[in-house]
């Protein structure tokens, strides 16, 4: 058989590289091992955030002392991503500006209220999860299957399991049991 | 070359993949979901193949550390579960959703700001849940030849052979 691209193979491939780049640097030259990953930078954020409206709230609070706000690798490497994607995307012209998905389109309609909220709301609860399970589809993902850890072997069935399931149930209007949305 | 530096470099390069390797839209995964277009899980497995081998061989080679993650039952699953939940709506990952926001798709922004509100919100619960669903089943930094007992290069190839017939059955139904 032949692949239709082998786009997402060969962007793969090289993250492999990148990812093992990464970590013999950064051991090289950091002296601590770095491995990809996304969501302790969102914690950080928020502490940001939260520093500037509630300062005595952050300071006794013990995760937000665990995952203090500061600007580590993660928090850059998130930054170069952001950069890293818009030159691309100018680059090779992809980049469009879309305000409502496809998908998103054909269930719930072109409003970008709707599309804000469910965005927002998702948002929200993904990242609960994220952080209650300790990581993403970066860091249990990529990283932990990388070094064959059990926590990324059952943070990645919990991700897709349930994002199968939630998905037919939102998106498929015509499921082979009728269900009436 | 300082920490940040380092980070910021790691980050272009790795932003350039993922939006080279069409994984940042919304349609990709939220297709990978509706089990009718694998773009992303093409893209993940094989970067956790080449990686798998690379890290372990720098792990082996004495040039690297290990950083695996403690398992606990309770929060990887539950924590897990509610990811998937979120990711439905939301139709981005943390960090793709920053990209996704670079390739214009702007309307990941309000994602990005409910992932952020989300982060605020469990900095709130830990103290609860640290004494509850975090104690549940803590087995500890485990890895998978840990488990079985043997060198991960006896592991390896039998993911790598899993994850390979995956992708060829993928390619097989045209997805």
């Amino acid at each position: 058989m032949k692949p239709r691209t082998l786009r997402p193979y060969l962007a793969g491939a090289l993250v492999g590289v990148l990812a093992t780049a990464s970590v013999l640097v950064s051991t090289k030259t950091l002296g601590k091992s770095q491995y990809l990953g996304a969501t302790t930078s969102f914690v950080r954020a928020a502490g940001y955030i939260e520093q500037a409206v509630a300062p005595d709230n952050v300071a006794s609070n013990p995760y937000f002392q665990r995952v203090k706000p500061r600007l580590d690798w993660q928090f850059l490497m998130l930054v170069g991503l952001f950069f890293g994607a818009l030159a691309a995307a100018l680059l090779d012209g992809s980049f469009k500006l879309e305000a409502v998905p496809p998908i998103w389109k054909d269930r719930f309609g072109s409003r970008v209220r709707t599309r804000a909220v469910g965005a927002f709301l998702g948002g929200i609860v993904a990242m609960f999860g994220a952080r209650l399970a300790d990581g993403c589809p970066s860091g249990h993902g990529l990283s932990g299957l990388m070094q064959l850890s059990i926590s990324g072997f059952l943070s990645m069935m919990g991700f897709f399991g349930a994002g199968v399931l939630v998905a037919h149930l939102v998106y498929r209007r015509h499921a082979p049991a009728g269900r009436s949305s | 070359m300082s920490e940040p530096m380092l980070g910021l470099l790691t980050g272009v390069f790795f932003g350039a993949l993922l939006q080279q390797g069409r994984v940042l839209r919304f349609e990709k995964q939220v297709g990978a979901m509706l089990l009718r277009d694998m773009t992303i899980l093409k893209f993940m497995l094989t970067a956790i193949v080449v990686g798998m081998v690379g890290v372990n061989l720098l792990v082996s080679l004495g040039a690297a550390a290990m950083s695996v993650k403690t398992t606990i039952l309770g929060a990887n699953l539950i924590g897990g579960v509610l990811f998937g939940l979120g990711w439905a709506f939301m139709g981005f990952c943390p960090g793709t959703s920053l990209g996704a926001i670079a390739e214009g798709r702007w309307h990941a922004v309000w994602a990005l700001l409910g992932m952020i509100v989300g982060a605020t919100l469990f900095a709130e619960a830990y103290p609860v849940l640290q004494d509850t669903v975090l104690t549940w089943g803590n087995l500890g930094k485990i890895t998978l030849p840990q488990v079985l007992g043997v060198t991960p290069w006896l592991v390896i190839p039998g993911v790598a052979a899993g994850f390979v017939l995956l992708l060829g059955w993928f390619e097989k139904l045209d997805l």
